[in-house]
């Protein structure tokens, strides 16, 4: 059985409340939270006054803008704070790759304000690194393709002994670029450190098909809830913007096995390669909801409301199967709003809705 | 031939295909559809070649001259396997 929140007395934050053409997870996971029954009230926390989310009448009652996750701990929690003097946060559901990590490492200062969050331990947090999955999976017996660490311009000299071209040239959280020769790596390897700094990576690219999955890990080796898709339409950012439903007993197999092994606590979404040779290939393992996550609910599991439950430490039952066959399909859409909604968070950092 | 593939896929009458373990999605005339659910239900050449002249008027050189392209077609898309890796060894 899906989860009711209809019951549900509490504030809810969520993060990323960015569409557009590189969408964030905010808006789909207070979506689904929504169609779980909640009528609480509903936070928005977001990084810039530009986040389009903020612009929707009906998404969120009030919205708080947070220092950068660069920032610090500190900054991060002296703005919790006075965030806390208006308003209590019974539970945040983080969204973004780059912030995660402050969410796991504050649990317990975010637990002593009354904040709760469903997410991994560190150990298990940093296992999923890019830079650490072949290391730490292959001798599991999970392929991975061959990855190399960049650390300097330099290293690309080698790069077409090691894993040879065309290969993919990663930054560490965010961009991908494929790359079919030196040239083409030394100028993605530019343009991505311009923006997202160092280490880089390179990787083989597997000639196969990309399944992502998105799960929701019990944190004791089990899955409360799994969701595949095939991406039918891809951007030229390379984002899904729709998808199908699947269904493949080896892929989620293989998905669990990888969950299993990591433990994982929370929401995630693997990326997977299936080979042409059939051999599964694990690519990424992304530490939070992905964008697309209403297919999840739109199949038969309301995962978002799921892991609300988890981070108030209720029992979930296993979610039902979901449904396969059943796609999404992204419509943007432009919001018409006051430029005085613009100006509340610009210069007040908040905008008190309800 | 292996068909096994086929008693997976999801067909409408009008001719829509979806392989829920690929995620692929393929579009077939009347025969076509006509025929694959045929093969999806364990039927042979020979039977489907009965069923099919009931309804449309078709020599049986013409059904299996198309059909083996048909086949071949199928092959390439994944959904049909030879055994032994020729359509003559594995047609019936």
């Amino acid at each position: 059985m899906n989860p009711d929140l209809s019951k549900l007395d509490i504030t809810i934050a969520v993060t990323g409340l960015k569409t557009g053409d590189n969408p964030q997870p905010g808006v789909p996971v207070i979506r689904s939270i929504r169609s779980a029954g909640f009528t609480g009230k509903m936070v928005g926390l977001v990084y810039d006054s530009l986040e389009s989310g903020i612009y929707l009448d009906d998404l969120v009652d009030q919205v708080y803008q947070m220092p950068y996750p660069s920032a610090g701990a500190d900054a991060f929690l002296n703005r919790l704070d006075q965030i806390l003097e208006r308003t209590q946060l019974d539970v945040i559901v983080p969204t973004l790759d780059s912030e995660v990590i402050l969410y796991i490492r504050l649990a317990e200062e975010l637990k002593r304000r009354g904040i709760h969050t469903f997410l991994p331990t560190e150990e298990c947090f940093l296992l999923r690194d890019k830079t650490k999955l072949e290391s730490f999976f292959v001798p599991q017996g999970v392929p991975v393709p061959k990855t190399v660490l960049l650390t300097s311009i330099s290293q690309l000299n080698t790069l077409h002994e090691e894993i040879g071209y065309p290969c993919f040239i990663k930054g560490r959280y965010y961009e991908a670029f494929k790359a079919g020769t030196w040239e083409e790596a030394v100028k993605h390897f530019y343009d991505i450190q311009s923006r997202w700094g160092l280490p880089l990576l390179a990787q083989q690219i597997v000639p196969g098909e990309e399944y992502n999955i998105v799960i929701v890990g019990d944190g004791e080796g089990g899955t409360i809830g799994m969701v595949p898709q095939k991406k039918l339409v891809i951007t030229d950012k390379g984002k899904g913007f729709g998808g199908v439903v699947v269904k493949s007993p080896s892929l989620e197999e293989f998905a669990r096995k990888i969950i299993s092994i990591l433990k994982w606590r929370g929401p995630c979404e693997l990326e997977i390669i299936r080979g042409y040779d059939g051999t599964h290939y694990l690519i990424e393992i992304n530490p939070r909801f992905p964008a697309w996550v209403r297919l999840a609910e739109g199949s038969g599991q309301n995962q978002p409301a799921a892991v609300v439950l988890k981070a108030l430490g209720q029992k979930v039952d296993e979610l039902p199967a979901c449904k396969t066959g059943t796609m999404f399909v992204r419509h943007a859409e432009d919001i018409i709003a006051d430029i005085s909604v613009m100006g509340e968070v610009s210069a007040k950092s908040e905008l008190i809705r309800r | 031939m292996n068909t096994e593939k086929l008693s997976n896929l999801a067909m409408n009458d009008n001719g829509f295909i979806f392989d829920p373990e690929s995620g692929y999605s393929y579009t077939a005339n009347e025969t076509g559809i006509f025929i694959l659910k045929r093969m999806a239900a364990g039927m042979k050449q020979q039977e489907i070649f009965e069923q099919l002249s009931e309804v449309y008027d078709v020599s049986e050189d013409n059904f299996n001259s198309d059909y083996s392209h048909y086949m071949l077609m199928l092959e390439a898309l994944g959904l049909v396997a030879f055994e032994g890796g020729s359509l003559e060894s594995g047609s019936e």
